[in-house]
């Protein structure tokens, strides 16, 4: 690279333009010189595009493409669906907010991960688990250690067997998962009318809308409109799919006490407690966008540096001139 | 003409000077571009992130 000057690109252009206009006359006498020796090819494409053969391609073609679309999107192209559901039946679809960590560059913001983490303690950890993040988990993210720690050794673990082969209780530990509100999926019915409170460790991942969808369920408990009859014990969310749902509205303002003095209004407890599920979810978040933005910056170099070592090395090859002296 | 000339023959002329700061070069380069990001990052979410509130509570903690 270093042996050729810098303007042999932008010459080795100009040449290549002046080769181009050679270029179709060179083209056309190679044309003629082979013209006469397929002159049957017109006749012989039509009996190919009529011959049986081909139109039976043609159908299993057409058949095959359209029931693919149709294993792959549902519906076919174009052409109107008929449905019994109302748009109430399907759920509202809840509004795009504009999250603190919505941006490529914007990390989880973790005063709120951590209030929020008090909002699931103190109000839905009565009803849903948490099965899948442990108290370490939150060291380092919402929490010191210490504060972990003691928070765990608060709740009482099974745990054996012992040598006697007796199991015992003993306190939490940092490797402990987050104890669940029912010891299993039968109790959790039995009390909550025959509902299943679905555990909320990726429930953010598991639903249409996210963050946008856990927020706006959260703070959507309306009075039923006019005509819609909701059963005793349900409640009427218009988010929730069908209308209504059996988890009550559980977030008032003032029901829990926020210790960095943010006034605890409903939809500051519903954006903390959705940021809370929603790194619980993605724990991984800040880290994936950091490495994401350096991903971007060195492919987006090795790309353009690729380009520049292509036309380099095409440079010869394009400005090349092929000259035909006919023999006399 | 001059430096790249300084370039092949301080660098290229020994492979083994070659390869070894090509080596180099490529360590250098992911200490700095982690350096680089991780200040934009840092400086992009002043405040949000644990180590902007950490302080308030391990301070709270040991008193
Ligand atoms: C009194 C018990 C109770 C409490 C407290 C409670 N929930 Fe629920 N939750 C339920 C039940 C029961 C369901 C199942 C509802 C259904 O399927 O009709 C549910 C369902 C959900 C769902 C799933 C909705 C869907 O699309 O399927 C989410 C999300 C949810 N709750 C979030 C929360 C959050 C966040 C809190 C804390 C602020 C909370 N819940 C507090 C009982 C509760």
């Amino acid at each position: 690279m270093s042996r050729l000057p810098g303007t042999a690109l932008r010459q080795s252009r100009g040449l290549w333009t002046s080769v181009n206009t050679a270029r179709p006359a060179f083209r056309n006498t190679l044309l003629s010189s082979t013209r006469h020796a397929s002159s049957s090819s017109p006749q012989h494409a039509q009996s190919f595009l009529t011959s049986r053969a081909s139109l039976a391609a043609f159908s299993c073609l057409t058949v095959g493409s359209i029931a693919w679309y149709t294993q792959l999107y549902g519906t076919l192209p174009f052409i109107g669906e008929v449905s019994a559901n109302s748009p109430a039946e399907d759920g509202l679809h809840p509004v795009a907010y504009p999250w603190s960590h919505k941006g490529w560059f914007d990390s989880f913001d973790h005063a709120s991960i951590r209030r929020g983490y008090q909002v699931y303690r103190e109000v839905c950890a009565a009803c849903h688990s948490l099965d899948r993040i442990a108290w370490r988990n939150l060291v380092g993210v919402s929490h010191t250690v210490d504060e972990v720690k003691a928070m765990a050794e608060e709740i009482e673990y099974e745990d054996g067997p012992d040598a006697e082969g007796q199991m015992f209780q003993r306190p939490g530990k940092l490797s402990d998962y987050m104890p669940p509100p029912y010891p299993n999926e039968e109790a959790a019915r039995a009390g909550n009318a025959g509902a299943l409170p679905p555990d909320l460790s990726l429930i953010i991942k598991a639903r249409h809308g996210g963050a946008d969808y856990v927020f706006s369920l959260l703070t959507g408990y309306f009075d039923p409109p006019a005509g819609v009859q909701i059963r005793e014990g349900m409640n009427y969310n218009p988010y929730f799919p069908g209308g209504a749902i059996s988890m009550a509205r559980v977030l008032f303002d003032g029901v829990v006490e926020y210790a960095d003095g943010t006034p605890a209004t409903t939809s500051q407890m519903a954006k903390d407690v959705v940021t809370f599920l929603n790194w619980a979810a993605e724990p991984e978040h800040d880290e994936r966008k950091q490495i994401g933005i350096k991903a971007v910056i060195i492919f987006s170099s090795l790309f353009a540096l690729s380009i520049y070592l292509k036309r380099h090395k095409w440079t010869t090859i394009k400005s090349r001139k092929i000259i035909y002296n006919p023999p006399n | 003409m001059g430096l790249a000339d300084a370039f092949y023959n301080s660098i290229v002329r020994r492979n083994s000077i070659y390869v070894s700061s090509i080596f180099a070069g490529a360590f250098a380069f992911g200490v700095g571009l982690d350096l680089g990001v991780s200040s934009f990052w840092d400086r992009w979410n002043r405040g949000r992130q644990w180590k902007d509130i950490r302080a308030k509570y391990s301070e709270a903690a040991s008193e």
